[in-house]
């Protein structure tokens, strides 16, 4: 396989060709400011007129294309090519790149994001074929930022060093100011940009400081040059004290991109406000970066820490999950409706990973791959539906809408069932492991964690039914998807199945590596946790003959 | 006769180096010959050999600094020192300069000054700062202060006919001169405790003698700090900033916030951690708590600024406060990051002051953050330039201001300073409150209805700017000008802008990239600086 440089830069390069390619500035006349197309699909004849005069439009939409795809290519390439469940890392890229502060280049295919890499490419892919469907104002800017969008965020899931793995984060965040205020919908637009951006920087500011405490923290411990790699980090473990503030740095990071429940504030008016390509990947991707930076840099590097807010940072997870279930039942605004569910999933997911036990971070590892692949369809249908139902994202505006789109119902069915975790999906083992990672560590919080699940079949359901029966809504025209729509969905939906039926793909291929970074949990969780000397099972699942056997349950299937 | 040859004989000069004064000389003797050429009646000499004649001796002056690039020398016995921090902070300064000719090409301010006068100025300004940075005892380090500071408070002055300019220029004199005897009187009463005036003395003197804490000491430290703040706008002596920024003329602005601030903390630097080095306890609390002050105030007061020149003052005050986080912890690693942001920061600003003087050449709203609304459609490549500067002042990572926010935060962490790396971060939170609207107006804004383009009235908006109420002073002199040459034309419609002022910009934008993703060089250049001071 080529290095990895060539995937992460790879969508950046093609962006900037996009870009540059159509560019004729010596011609450029002062197009008269127009607002950007008001709706999805509803681009203002003018606005479309142009589109059709201007070459760049369709140019840079369609090597885009290429360009997602290529990386879609190469990202699939390094899955099958991923060895086993072998833990360490595959395909390392390390070049010095700062030496003065210890900066490493430092990129690798690990078991944790071998299959989110996956997913970014996937979703990015899908995005990009979703947005040629439609003519933007300024394409070539449009097109050149979403791409580098995705170098970024492929960035940040390689990157093996930690301060790369800031400028990755913080980089991310450029382009998405840019799509959404450049390209959102009116009204709010701008102002919902910057509360995003400073809500989101202002985390990430944090995790920088600390970030680089870490490094000036751990060289002043072995007396050596300062180093942000982070297997290096993770050989020079930080004082306790040091630990605890730092932690709380990174997880306010983390939290606020998820987003979970005190730290959403951001969520509702930047989800209204972005075009919805933007939205399926800011949704599908983004919010893993936050969970990926838990599992991959926090508990490996800050693992007392991570005992000692354990229980703080369970309750935070239950109160995304209540808090976002419940909002979501209220929402009639369907794509608030996705939003509100992803801060109750990303909740499951905060607390798969805080049971800090290997069910629940696997759990929460394949919970991860699920909602993205589920939410990033979710939301191309809520935009779909507006499409039929003259422009509305309001479910009591839609209604019927399956009456003449047999498949776009089947295909909406099959996404509502997998939001709601039914058993079969991916979702339901994903849910499974996390709550019976959960069981384990904190008994009482799993109970009540217990009624997200419930809570998710009412609101997806609640949805699906609002939007494709009951009576057929005033604006509403039924008809059939097209099949370029058909183009973004299907992809993804077949990831899904797959993941359904045979979801030990991605739990066998990172178990090591999940092992791995749960590892230095032990010692601290040791005198407390009671199980955790049994392998983080509970004493009748150890004992043989016992009914539930958990170790076989999670993993057993492969033996 | 005989008896003055016999004197001469017998009075012998000290030995005067002239290799490690070159670049000085260069400057100083470009500003006596463009002040020269100035006198000359052809317009087409004074508006275009002049500036060219000063580019020269910049250029010349840059190349002898790299001719003297590796000399570690004391000339004027002892009173200059030429290390690599004094180069550094000359390549900068130059740099600097450069750009402030290449704005102030076309510009109302160097027309109105007679160019002669104004590039003059300019250039022995510049010789003060290069000066300033080089200085070994604390009658240098007066001499260069002043020589910086005079031709600036007329510069302020140049654009005769505007109140604001005027006004700029006065104000500044007043506070400057107010600084300037602080810290006069500072550098008085250090003398009167230690009895020396060369800082390595006063440091020997400072370490022998308990007179680290002496009352007289620290008296005269904490004005000398005070005279300093006032040079280097740190709160809470920065009350001058916003509006001598604001009515100075955009290209003095542009040079004034770059350059003045090389040379204060340059000169901090070399007072700080090598004079007065055997009091850090003392001072070291006392600068910190500057630094958290002027970070908190320069980026509370950016905020809701309507004008871009003021918005940058503020920034700037809160660029001071970062920088200053270097030099309070004393160590190595803080001079290396303070002068790595010093020569990041000049870049980032040049491309923002080169974006405002070319959209207050272009519309009619002046500096407001009006004038570059919608700017990404019209003209890509100066809201190109704009918005990496602006990236790249709060810090966003692939540029420049990323690696030099990481060096600051990264040496006042390993230097015992925790806490203030986390106020610099904080204080980069709040600037993104004001940066990012420059962002938004830019990109996510069409141009306000009845932006006038060049030569149209200002729009109706411009009533309710007072500020700009007395007509957009920049616009007169191309309503005037003769008819471009259509090349000219065509030229400006790819750059967005006049050659020279495109040129700035872009390539302070590209080097503010450049340095973000290859810092390599840069690094070199400071750890030398870094190594100069050799008490730390």
């Amino acid at each position: 396989m080529p290095p990895l440089s060539i995937l992460i830069w790879l969508p950046a390069i093609t962006g900037l060709l996009a870009a540059s390619l159509s560019w004729r500035p010596w011609r450029a006349h002062i197009p008269p400011a127009s607002p950007p197309p008001d709706w999805w699909g509803q681009v203002s004849p003018a606005a479309r007129a142009r589109s059709v005069r201007d070459p760049g439009q369709r140019l840079s939409g369609r090597l885009a294309l290429a360009g997602s795809l290529a990386t879609l290519a190469l990202a699939i390439g390094y899955i099958t090519e991923y060895k086993g469940p072998r833990a360490g890392l595959q395909h390392v890229t390390d070049v010095t790149w700062i030496g003065e502060l210890g900066i490493h280049y430092k990129l690798a295919i690990s078991g944790l994001n071998v299959f989110l890499v996956g997913m970014t490419a996937l979703l990015f892919a899908a995005a990009t074929l979703a947005a040629n469907l439609r003519s933007w104002e300024r394409p070539r800017l449009f097109y050149f930022q979403f791409m580098l969008a995705e170098s970024a965020v492929l960035g940040a899931f390689l990157a093996q060093d930690l301060a790369l793995f800031v400028a990755f984060f913080d980089l991310m965040l450029v382009p998405f100011y840019f799509l959404i205020g450049g390209w959102g919908r009116e009204p709010g637009r701008v102002r919902a940009t910057l509360k995003l951006v400073i809500y989101t920087l202002v985390g990430s500011l944090l995790m920088l400081a600390a970030a680089i405490a870490t490094g000036v923290l751990a060289a002043r411990h072995t007396g050596g040059h300062i180093t942000f790699v982070l297997s290096s980090l993770q050989a020079t473990p930080l004082g306790r004290g040091s630990q605890e503030w730092i932690f709380l740095f990174f997880a306010a990071a983390f939290l606020v991109k998820m987003p979970a429940f005190p730290l959403h504030g951001w969520m509702p008016d930047g989800y209204r406000a972005m075009p919805i390509e933007v939205l399926m990947v800011f949704s599908g991707v983004l919010a893993k970066v936050g969970a990926y930076g838990f599992l991959a840099i926090v508990l490996p590097l800050y693992p007392q820490a991570a005992v000692h807010f354990q229980t703080l940072m369970l309750l935070l997870a239950l109160a995304s999950i209540l808090y976002g279930s419940a909002v979501a039942f209220t929402q009639t605004d369907a794509r608030l409706i996705a939003g509100y569910s992803s801060v109750a999933q990303l909740g499951f997911i905060t607390l798969g990973i805080f049971s800090l036990n290997a069910q629940g971070a696997q759990g929460a590892l394949l919970q991860m791959l699920n909602h993205g692949l589920v939410v990033a369809p979710l939301l191309f249908i809520v935009a779909l539906l507006a499409q039929r139902s003259g422009g509305s994202e309001d479910v009591r505006e839609m209604g019927g809408i399956a009456f003449r789109a047999p498949v776009l119902a089947a295909l909406f069915l099959l996404v509502a069932l997998a939001t709601l975790a039914m058993p079969g999906s991916a979702n339901f083992v994903g849910e499974f492991l996390i709550l019976l990672g959960v069981f384990n560590a904190k008994l009482a919080i799993a109970a009540v964690a217990f009624a997200g699940v419930v809570m998710a079949s009412f609101y997806a359901l609640r949805l699906l039914i609002g939007a494709m029966h009951n009576r057929v809504g005033p604006g509403v025209r039924s008809r059939e998807i097209s099949l370029l729509d058909g183009a973004v969905l299907v992809p993804i939906l077949a990831v899904v199945g797959l993941l359904s039926l045979y979801p030990q793909l991605a739990l066998h291929r990172s178990e090591g590596s999940v092992k791995q970074a749960i590892t230095p949990l032990r010692a601290p969780l040791s005198p407390p946790g009671p199980y955790a000397a049994r392998g983080g099972c509970p004493p009748y699942a150890a004992q043989p003959g016992s009914g539930l056997r958990c170790r076989a349950l999670v993993l057993g299937r492969r033996r | 006769m005989s008896a003055v040859a016999l004197a001469s004989a017998h009075l012998k000069g000290p030995h005067v180096d002239f290799g490690g004064l070159a670049p000085l000389l260069a400057l100083l003797g470009g500003a006596v010959v463009v002040l020269l050429a100035g006198l000359i009646g052809s317009r087409w000499v004074r508006a275009q050999v002049v500036p060219t004649l000063s580019l020269l001796a910049l250029g010349s002056a840059l190349g002898l600094t790299i001719w003297q690039w590796d000399a570690r020398k004391s000339v004027v016995s002892g009173a200059l020192r030429i290390d690599d921090l004094s180069l550094a902070s000359n390549l900068v300064l130059i740099a600097g300069g450069a750009c402030a000719v290449l704005l102030a090409w076309r510009s109302l301010a160097a027309r109105e000054a007679a160019h002669g006068e104004w590039h003059a100025l300019l250039l022995s300004s510049i010789g003060g700062m290069s000066l300033l940075a080089c200085a070994q005892n604390t009658v240098a380090v007066f001499l260069g202060l002043e020589l910086l500071s005079i031709p600036l408070y007329v510069l302020c002055a140049t654009e005769l006919r505007r109140e604001h300019s005027l006004e700029s220029g006065l104000k500044y004199l007043i506070v400057g001169s107010v600084g300037s005897a602080t810290f006069l009187y500072g550098l008085a009463m250090i003398y009167g405790a230690t009895g020396k005036t060369d800082f390595g003395a006063i440091a020997g003197a400072l370490a022998r003698a308990s007179l680290a804490s002496d009352p007289l000491t620290l008296t005269g430290i904490a004005l000398c700090v005070a005279g300093l703040c006032f040079k280097a706008s740190v709160a809470p002596f920065h009350q001058w900033t916003p509006d001598v920024y604001e009515g100075a003329p955009t290209p003095v602005t542009g040079f004034m916030a770059v350059a003045t601030k090389v040379a204060a903390l340059a000169v901090f630097v070399r007072l700080f951690d090598v004079a007065f080095i055997p009091a850090h306890h003392s001072w070291g609390p006392a600068v910190a708590a500057l630094a958290t002050i002027t970070i908190v105030v320069g980026n509370v007061g950016a905020l809701g600024q309507s004008s871009l020149k003021r918005m940058l003052a503020y920034s700037s005050v809160a660029q001071a406060g970062y920088m200053l986080a270097g030099i309070v912890v004393a160590t190595r690693l803080g001079v290396q990051a303070t002068v790595f942001y010093l020569a990041v920061y000049v870049a980032m600003n040049m491309a923002a002051f080169a974006v405002i003087v070319a959209r207050e050449r272009q519309t009619g709203w002046g500096d407001a953050i009006d004038a570059v609304a919608g700017l990404g459609r019209e003209r890509p490549l100066l809201a190109l330039s704009m918005t990496i500067s602006m990236l790249a002042l709060a810090g966003i990572p692939a540029t420049a201001g990323f690696t030099g926010k990481f060096y600051l935060i990264d040496a006042a962490v390993s230097g015992g300073y925790t806490w203030l790396g986390v106020v610099i971060v904080i204080g980069s939170m709040i600037s993104l409150g004001y940066y990012l609207p420059v962002l938004a107006a830019m990109w996510m804004r069409p141009a306000p209805a009845g932006a006038g383009r060049r030569g149209d009235p200002p729009g109706p908006g411009a009533e309710a700017l007072p500020a700009l109420a007395g007509g957009s002073p920049e616009l007169e002199p191309e309503a005037q000008g003769a008819v471009e040459p259509p090349w000219q034309a065509r030229g400006e419609r790819v750059l967005g802008a006049q050659p020279e002022v495109a040129l700035v910009a872009i390539a302070a934008a590209l080097a503010t990239i450049f340095f973000g993703i290859i810092p390599q060089p840069l690094f070199e250049l400071v750890h030398g600086a870094g190594r100069a001071l050799g008490l730390l």
